[in-house]
């Protein structure tokens, strides 16, 4: 399983075609502590950038977006009642839907962990 | 008013200070008081009005509550003292300097109050007949004059009720005329510098919503404009004065290439107050535009309303206006323009916007405040704000980070971000401290181009030793933040309540008395 970055603070998590998407944990720490969020319904298809979830903070509501294309297979319940765990565990048990890859090509145009890290640094 | 009483007691001089530590059993300060809940003070014992038995008829067929509903009573003195109480742990614009940048708030002159209360404005119906009401429809048609003279521009739609109720009639005139053409489009391009009411109206309107970048100097980038231009481009909503408080210099040119394209140019015009007197969005290529009468000519602001948001219209876009408008007649009387009489004159309007003529009590005061500053006056209130907005940034900017003050002048509000802040300290421990400090805080996260914004307005009517004792508390607190005072950090320490849980609230709200569940 490899995960990627992208530039708008996703992770995703890749296996085979089977893929899970959250936002990663400089991502929580910028939105400040999250209040709400928004997630995609089982099923739904999403082209890559498409604005997918909205996770609500005391400070903003911001747009989550498909690193790549895909189908939704499941959406991270949990957190209805515990929008907190987007705070406490970004790149665990804070993701936030899981998906079925239609271009898996569409991976090579995201970063990797040490080329976020470096984008992070540089903001 | 702005500078500290040196003459009198304070409390700091001396015993009943907050810090000594007596504690009150009413858990009053002073004359400072607390309040209980209303559900806490009332009970159902307690009724303030000597209500009618009645004669006990119940009409068939009218559900009846198995239970009475546990609504507080209360006697009128206990009600309006609740009322008044709490009216004095609020902060207004009477009562000192409210910097709310993005949502200006200006003193509301009292010549304007007085002119609104008078009864032939405050006591009219809107559906009584025209030649009873001639006063107040002049009123509304000679403010729309003032409002077409100085924008430059061909007509105003002058019922919608808010700005963002005006931004959504704009976007309707502009849906209509391209529909009128037989030229539907879908998009509606929305630069980051925008207001966030932008593309909200835009959705709301029907349009798919894209995002245009900004530059590195917080403006349009005019390029990626340029480039994104089509023949899907329904057109652009673009702020001016912008949201970082910046001028679009390149409006003209972004209208010009928007025109050449066949789409309209949608400009919000809520900082109009910057540019009044001195700039005529009409001659900057705008079709569309809605003005805050709070905030450009001063009619009262806060706790929702009530708006009013004119907006004025191209010659491509007026003949779309809603309904109704006011027309002159030849004899001077002024008529009123609704369907039963648009007949071939106005067969375009796209409808209503509301039901009636608009918000009469604000187009008296805006007219009063434009009649009252004349034109010289109009243009120094533009000034005057740009003057105190740049005085402010020029003296917080070596303690407080401009991401935009290098690159020239502010207009009307001054943009700050948290860079410099001690680690783990934000903008809202600066914001939370103000209140300390006796200050409603700016707004703050907004616009979002910034990290930790803060976004001040100090208007146009504060004096200089407002101003200054105003910077003399950011420059202390923006010092604080730096240097990471742990006090500042659970501010604020004197206000009726300390710190609130904000993240709590929201997740876990209670909107209605338990008793009531």
């Amino acid at each position: 399983m490899s995960r990627y970055f992208t530039k708008d603070h996703e992770w995703i998590d890749v296996d085979g075609t089977a893929a899970t998407v959250g936002v990663t944990d400089y991502a929580q720490s910028q939105l400040g502590d999250i209040t709400f969020i928004e997630l995609p319904a089982e099923g739904a298809v999403l082209g890559k950038g498409d604005s997918v979830s909205v996770v609500d903070s005391v400070k903003a509501a911001s747009d989550v977006y498909a690193p790549v294309s895909g189908t939704v297979t499941a959406a991270n319940g949990a957190l209805v009642d515990q929008p907190e765990l987007v705070n406490s565990d970004a790149d665990g048990d804070g993701w936030l839907w899981k998906m079925d890859l239609s271009d898996a090509g569409e991976l090579d145009g995201l970063m990797d962990e040490a080329a976020y890290k470096d984008f992070v640094g540089g903001l | 008013m702005n500078a500290v009483n040196a003459s009198g007691w304070r409390p700091e001089m001396g015993e009943g200070s907050v810090e000594s530590g007596i504690v009150t059993t009413t858990g009053n300060r002073g004359l400072q008081l607390e309040e209980a809940l209303i559900f806490e003070i009332g009970s159902l014992a307690h009724c303030g009005v000597d209500f009618d038995e009645g004669d006990g008829e119940v009409l068939d067929g009218l559900p009846l509550r198995a239970a009475p509903v546990d609504l507080p009573g209360l006697s009128e003195p206990e009600t309006v003292r609740h009322y008044t109480r709490l009216s004095r742990q609020n902060y207004a614009i009477d009562l000192g300097l409210f910097p709310l940048g993005s949502c200006t708030m200006k003193h509301n002159p009292r010549l304007d109050e007085k002119i609104a209360r008078m009864p032939g404005f405050a006591d009219v119906h809107p559906l009584q007949p025209v030649q009873t009401v001639q006063g107040a429809l002049k009123v509304i048609d000679e403010l729309a004059q003032w409002l077409i003279t100085l924008t430059g521009m061909h007509g105003v739609a002058m019922t919608p009720k808010a700005g963002a109720h005006g931004e959504l009639c704009g976007l309707l005139c502009i849906r209509a005329a391209l529909e009128a053409r037989g030229d539907p489009r879908a998009v509606i391009l929305v630069p980051e510098s925008a207001h966030g009411t932008n593309p909200a109206t835009a959705a709301f309107a029907g349009y798919r919503v894209e995002n245009i970048p900004a530059t590195a100097d917080g403006r349009v980038d005019l390029a990626a404009l340029t480039a994104r231009l089509g023949p899907d481009v329904a057109g652009v909503m673009i702020t001016n004065p912008n949201t970082c408080g910046l001028f679009e210099r390149d409006m003209k040119a972004i209208a010009d290439a928007v025109h050449a394209a066949g789409g309209f140019v949608y400009c919000d015009g809520a900082n109009f107050n910057a540019i009044v007197g001195r700039v005529r969005p009409g001659d900057l290529g705008v079709d569309a535009m809605h003005i805050n009468l709070h905030k450009t000519f001063s009619t009262p602001h806060g706790g929702g309303g009530p708006g009013s948001g004119p907006v004025v219209l191209s010659e491509a876009l007026a003949p779309f206006a809603p309904l109704p408008f006011t027309a002159r007649q030849a004899d001077g009387s002024i008529h009123l323009i609704e369907e039963e009489n648009a007949g071939e004159d106005h067969p375009n309007s796209f409808g209503r916007m509301s039901a009636f003529h608009g918000q009469m009590g604000m187009f008296t005061r805006a007219l009063a405040y434009i009649l009252s500053h004349g034109a010289d006056g109009l243009r120094q209130v533009s000034g005057d704000a740009v003057l105190n907005a740049n005085y402010l940034l020029r003296s917080l900017e070596d303690v407080l980070d401009a991401p935009f003050g290098a690159a020239g002048p502010c207009m009307h509000e001054a943009l700050f971000s948290d860079a410099g802040f001690a680690k783990g300290f934000s903008t809202l421990d600066l914001a939370k401290g103000l209140i300390d400090e006796g200050f409603h805080p700016m707004t703050v996260y907004f616009p979002l181009v910034v990290h930790g914004a803060m976004l001040v307005e100090p208007t146009e009517t504060e004096s200089k030793a407002g101003l200054d004792q105003f910077i003399a508390a950011m420059r202390s607190l923006a010092e604080r933040a730096r240097a990471g005072d742990p006090l500042l950090k659970s501010a604020p320490h004197l206000a009726p309540r300390r710190r609130l849980d904000e993240t709590l609230a929201a997740r876990k709200p209670k909107l209605v008395w338990p008793k009531l569940v």
